[in-house]
């Protein structure tokens, strides 16, 4: 249990998927002009990683690593599918994130407005693959660590564009350089927050 | 305009096409990926004695100063022994044990072995321990070699690279590897306490306990601790091999 | 002149040589149509990286978009964006084995990012912007061009790091070389940590849009 919130703290904080890997900042810079659509794709974000990375260790787990087929009988022991990593993590994202589009379609309409051409994006956001290779390179060990680990990156990834998005609104009231306005103001705000965030580095969990 | 018999027919030829084309890229190239991944472990077991092969030359190196593998247990007996291309006991080489499957098992409290290198190189005879654990970013890799008395560190070499290039402490410099020749893991008693990494400088240490100690990396709390963990992690479970076959074992 | 050759125009004509161009400035994918910065940033604290991560895009990028140009007749609708992440995946797998056989060391050091680039926007972007709609030839140009228009900021980003940060160049000792060492100069550790990376493309970006006042948005 206690390895559990392990991870689920240090993917939040330490391995920060925006401001540690820099996954996800497409839909990060686009969507995070408001606090209310932020919410609503972070929200988004923590959901499909939540599912996709179990259901992908799964795969990984019986499907894909050398050896991995044994269960099918002795013969398949030597079957080592990793090549096919890549092909049928997308396949597994861009299924969920389908279903996720059609459920917040028919339950919240205005949430699926807003959040528009997005949706579809997430299927592409860098931090839903990258999450589930990195459950694979990290090799945890158990469904639960996998989910626990896909669950506390959706949240720091949901912290890091609200937080981006409360600043980007009240920064519209200061005087930016004309040039840096808009998005260069962004990065480097990210980096700042990437900094304050490197805090959490020491602590030793 | 486009019928559903279409589509199925168009993604299944699609997924056909897809599939052949990316096993036989595999097939192709899994010799020369297997031959890289076993070249680098060779440089990195070379890199140990002080032996600096490149990519070309590791193999023909390894042939020459690698002269024996062995696997041993915890309890320290020899299950296999490996030499000049054949097996004078048992049937598995240290080469392809996996120590990640195999600290796994040991951190588990399964059963689990451990590979064993012994070289030669100046008519001098060495013992290599590879090591592998865990720094800031990812996994710590490295191995290290001790003199005939399984004690004295004759050579280590350490890396880390995985995650975010660059990051990270530098441990795979010759400054910090070379500071372990000379070192003890045993102390002066026959006790064993491995080698540390010391934060503050091996000279901060009280003076029969420096031999024991080299300097933590600047900047690099973590990895320096991620080192000296694995030293410890990785060399515990030699201990018994070497009480019982390495006699010899000099009072220094 | 044959009639026939009326409707072709020649292999690099201005509205050709513009599809290369527009890309590397004004259209940038990076600084200004925000496109695929996820998978690449976290690959520029060293230089070498950064270029074999630029290579890999443009090799997949302009062989992805002759691809998907080549099929736009043949793809229903409805699965689109399945077939054109078809086309990528397959593409990065390859990409991946073949660095993995040849340049085992890069590979390594690139690790997941290398399958990063199957969700990099900018692919997905400029398939459905424009290789579903063009010719094979400008197609491919327009995906060297957006892979190239990527590639240099992360060249420039993973250039200035490596110097600032470990004072080397392509693992060449530079500001040793030059003997800053001894005159006092030290490298700033701070250049390699994820964060610099935000900032350096935040001060390109700063860069670029002073030169082109058109490209400055709104408050």
């Amino acid at each position: 249990m206690q390895e559990l919130i392990n991870i689920f703290v240090k993917s939040i904080f330490i391995d920060n998927m925006i401001f540690a890997y820099f996954l996800g900042m497409c839909s990060y810079l686009a969507v995070s002009k408001t606090v209310k659509t932020s919410t609503g794709l972070g929200i988004a974000v923590i959901f499909v990683l939540g599912i996709t990375v179990p259901v992908n260790y799964l795969i990984n787990e019986y499907m894909l690593s050398p050896g991995a087929l044994t269960w099918l009988g002795p013969a398949f022991a030597e079957v080592d599918l990793s090549f096919l990593t890549f092909i049928m993590f997308i396949a597994v994202i861009a299924s969920m994130v389908q279903l996720v589009e059609m459920v917040i379609e028919k339950f919240s309409p205005a949430l699926y407005n807003s959040l528009g051409i997005f949706l579809p994006l997430i299927a592409v956001n860098c931090a839903i693959l990258g999450g589930s290779l990195f459950m694979q390179e990290r090799e945890y060990r158990s469904l639960a660590e996998a989910t626990s680990f896909g669950l506390g990156s959706g949240v720091g990834w949901f912290l890091a564009i609200v937080g981006i998005a409360a600043i980007r609104e009240k920064i519209k009231y200061s005087n930016v350089p004309p040039a840096l306005r808009g998005l260069g103001i962004t990065f480097i705000i990210t980096g700042l927050m990437g900094i304050a965030f490197m805090m959490f580095m020491g602590i030793k969990l | 305009m486009y019928s559903n018999r279409y589509i199925f027919i168009y993604a299944s030829l699609m997924v056909i096409v897809v599939a052949t084309l990316l096993s036989t890229a595999a097939m192709l190239l899994k010799p020369m990926q297997e031959k890289n991944e076993a070249v680098a472990k060779m440089q990195g077991i070379l890199a140990a004695t002080d032996i600096d092969a490149s990519a070309d030359s590791a193999i023909r190196l390894y042939r020459e100063f690698i002269t024996g593998e062995m696997v041993i247990d915890p309890e320290g007996n020899v299950l296999s022994i490996y030499r000049n291309g054949e097996f004078e006991r048992g049937k598995q080489r240290a080469f392809d044990i996996d120590i990640k499957r195999e600290l796994y098992a040991k951190s588990m409290g399964d059963d689990y072995v451990m590979p064993l290198y012994l070289a030669q190189r100046n008519g001098e005879s060495m013992y290599i321990v590879p090591l592998l654990g865990k720094g800031l970013w990812g996994p710590i890799y490295g191995n290290i070699a001790f003199g005939p008395d399984f004690n004295e560190v004759s050579g280590a070499d350490f890396g880390h690279d995985k995650e975010t290039p660059g990051l990270g402490a530098e441990i795979n410099t010759d400054d910090f590897a070379d500071q372990f020749i000379g070192k003890t893991i045993f102390t002066r008693d026959g006790e064993f306490t491995s080698v540390e990494v010391v934060k503050g400088g091996a000279s901060s240490l009280p003076p029969d306990q420096r031999r024991h100690g080299v300097d933590a990396i600047s900047g690099g709390t973590i990895t320096s601790n991620g080192v000296t963990d694995m030293l410890e992690n990785c060399l515990e479970g030699y201990v018994p091999f070497i009480e019982k076959h390495i006699v010899n074992k000099k009072p220094v | 002149m044959r009639s026939d050759k009326k409707d072709k125009e020649p292999l690099f004509s201005a509205g050709n040589r513009k599809l290369i161009t527009t890309p590397l400035g004004r259209e940038n994918p990076i600084t200004v149509q925000v496109l695929g910065i996820c998978s690449a940033l976290a690959v520029t604290a060293k230089l070498e990286p950064s270029v074999v991560m630029a290579l890999s895009v443009i090799f997949v990028m302009g062989v992805g978009n002759v691809v998907v140009s080549l099929l736009r007749k043949t793809i229903a609708p409805r699965i689109r964006i399945i077939v054109q992440l078809v086309v990528i995946a397959t593409l990065v797998i390859l990409v991946d084995e073949f660095l993995k056989a040849f340049a085992y060391d890069v590979s390594k050091q690139l690790s997941v990012f290398v399958g990063l680039i199957i969700t990099n926007c900018i692919i997905m972007g400029r398939f459905e912007a424009f290789a579903m709609s063009h010719k094979v030839w400008p197609s491919f140009l327009d995906g060297i061009g957006n892979a190239w228009g990527y590639g240099w900021i992360l060249i420039v980003v993973g250039f200035f790091r490596e110097l600032l940060g470990s004072g080397t160049l392509w693992n060449y000792p530079i500001m040793e070389k030059l003997g800053l060492y001894s005159i006092g100069y030290e490298d700033n550790g701070m250049m390699i940590l994820p964060p610099m990376a935000l900032i350096t493309v935040g001060v390109i970006i700063w860069v670029q849009r002073y030169r082109m006042r058109d490209l400055i948005e709104e408050n």
